[in-house]
């Protein structure tokens, strides 16, 4: 059976050009770059070829970028490194309601610890409105933390402009960054942004590795102890290989940007596209224009995302939901939720996120299996029924 | 998280999917806000469940177990329908992953509910097993 992938921001495949820059970081050059030996060197050196790559993606300097596990570590890191370092500066810090779980469940632990935080609710594309970050910052706050673009809905902020507003009161901009890479061009010193974080596996490299940014001059505290790597920031043998692999594929990803962007935009308006004409009763999520180009993601009236993925999946399609089924809990996304769904509507959202080995054709295939498979869905649905014999939508 | 293959046979090839439209009794539960609607249709003829249809809006667990308890309850008295837990549905489908175990309780709570339904018709002095006309 042909198989399409289609849950690229849940994580990538290793490209062929990243696997074989890797390769001889696992048994050829092992040594562990702290040792001053030979062995030691030439992984030192791997590792410093890697930071000046990620470096350059971003328009920081070699020395302001941290090798971490993960995103998550990375957003961990960000957040508590600044909490606790300025804890005697205030004890306010400013998010928005959209988060990933790595800033939200950290911020919900700070709170626990004593900090106040400032949830920015966002509008119905999900975006955060400048002046209401202004009106929220405070002579105690340390921190804003605003994501770039949103992983489920796509929405990319106004990262400048909030950045510039968070740097005009003195106050430090962190920005989680992990959905955006290879797909929103930075500049992190013009942009003012004091820290970013990114994770390796959501663009194309392995999982288990990311970094953070953080600039110049500015102190965190370090949350992992126990050695003197990354200039005793982040205690912890490097993940060499992965670390390597990193370099090589946001290299390539910074290299090919625009290219990927067109690419991808013309496949997602194509599914967008067909999707909201073909199927009645379905809604876009997210912003129509301000969107990463490899996100999809549309609520189907009358079912349930669960049950619309096991379908999928039944005929080679790996997307994902925003459903509570999904998540585990009973709620759906908080994502969903903040942008005003009802929660039935949220429980029926579908996501599907591209990347450049996704084609046209892949995207007609999955319009016409979700054809068929909505239809399934509701006539079996009681609310499809109910609709239906409530005159709200013609039988 | 993993269905078993005998979920996944009734969540692809439900049974007793569609509606009585002359049903001695009906039962709804869930809500859209948590994500699972059953509703269960039931005709009783002479105390026995003959014809029996579900409708539902759920995830895979829950549209598995709407049809296999359905399938469970066709044919038995009320009393023996009665009998049928939740764990009885879910062991007959080779288990449910932890998270998915509510998804079989509204299946029981459901089908108590048609059956409810049902003995209320019978209470208000109405025949709730009385064919229908059409």
């Amino acid at each position: 059976m042909k198989r399409i992938y289609m849950d690229n921001a849940a994580t990538t495949r290793v490209t062929q050009p990243v696997l074989e820059a890797m390769m001889p970081y696992f048994s050829e050059v092992y040594g562990n770059p702290s040792s001053i030996h030979a062995f030691g060197r030439e992984a030192r050196k791997a590792i410093e070829a890697a930071r000046n790559q990620v470096a350059a993606a971003l328009g920081a300097n070699p020395g302001e970028i941290y090798f971490t596990g993960c995103g998550t570590e990375s957003d961990n890191w960000a957040l508590r490194g600044t909490a606790y370092a300025r804890k005697n500066k205030g004890k306010h810090i400013i998010t928005s309601a959209i988060e990933h779980h790595a800033i939200l469940h950290t911020c919900q632990q700070l709170e626990r610890e004593g900090f106040e935080v400032t949830y920015l609710p966002v509008d119905e594309m999900g975006l955060v409105h400048p002046e209401k970050l202004e009106k929220a910052i405070r002579p105690d706050t340390i921190l804003v933390s605003i994501m770039t673009a949103n992983n489920e809905i796509g929405t990319i902020q106004p990262i400048e402009e909030l950045a510039k507003i968070t740097k005009a009161h003195g106050v430090l901009f962190h920005t989680d960054a992990v959905q955006a890479i290879g797909s929103v061009k930075f500049d992190v010193h013009a942009m003012n942004i004091d820290m970013l974080s990114l994770s390796g596996h959501k663009f194309h490299s392995p999982k288990g590795v990311g970094a953070l940014y953080i600039r110049s001059g500015v102190r965190i505290e370090r949350l992992i102890q126990g050695g003197a790597q990354e200039r005793t920031q982040r205690a912890g043998t490097e993940n060499m290989a992965s670390i390597v692999g990193m370099g090589k594929a946001i290299e390539l990803a910074a290299a090919n940007i625009d290219a990927h962007n067109a690419y991808l935009t013309g496949l997602r308006d194509h599914l967008i596209h067909r999707i909201l004409t073909e199927i009645p009763y379905t809604r876009l999520n997210g912003h129509a224009e301000k969107r990463l180009p490899g996100n999809v993601n549309i609520s189907f009236r009358y079912i349930e995302g669960e049950s619309l993925l096991l379908s999928l999946d039944i005929k080679g399609v790996a997307a994902s939901s925003g459903s509570a089924c999904t998540s585990g809990s009973l709620d759906p996304s908080h994502v969903l939720l903040a942008i005003g769904l009802p929660h039935e509507i949220a429980h029926g959202s579908l996501r599907l996120s591209l990347s450049e080995e996704n084609t046209m054709e892949e995207c007609d295939y999955v319009v016409d299996s979700l054809k068929e498979i909505v239809k399934r869905l509701r006539d079996m649905s009681p609310l499809y029924e109910e609709a239906v014999k409530s005159g709200e939508i013609p039988g | 998280m993993m269905y078993t293959e005998q979920v996944m046979d009734h969540f692809m090839n439900p049974r007793n999917v569609g509606e009585i439209e002359d049903a001695s009794g009906v039962g709804t539960v869930g809500n859209a806000k948590c994500g699972d609607i059953m509703k269960i249709f039931i005709k009783v003829k002479d105390n026995v469940i003959t014809d029996v249809k579900f409708k539902t809006f759920g995830c895979g667990a829950a549209i598995a177990t709407s049809s296999k308890a359905t399938e469970m309850v066709k044919g038995k008295t009320i009393e023996e329908a009665l009998q049928i837990t939740n764990k009885q549905v879910a062991d007959s489908l080779g288990g449910l992953p932890p998270v998915k175990i509510h998804c079989s309780l509204l299946a029981e709570e459901a089908l108590h509910a048609a059956i409810q339904d049902y003995k209320e018709k019978l209470a208000r002095g109405e025949n709730p097993e009385q064919e229908d006309d059409k």
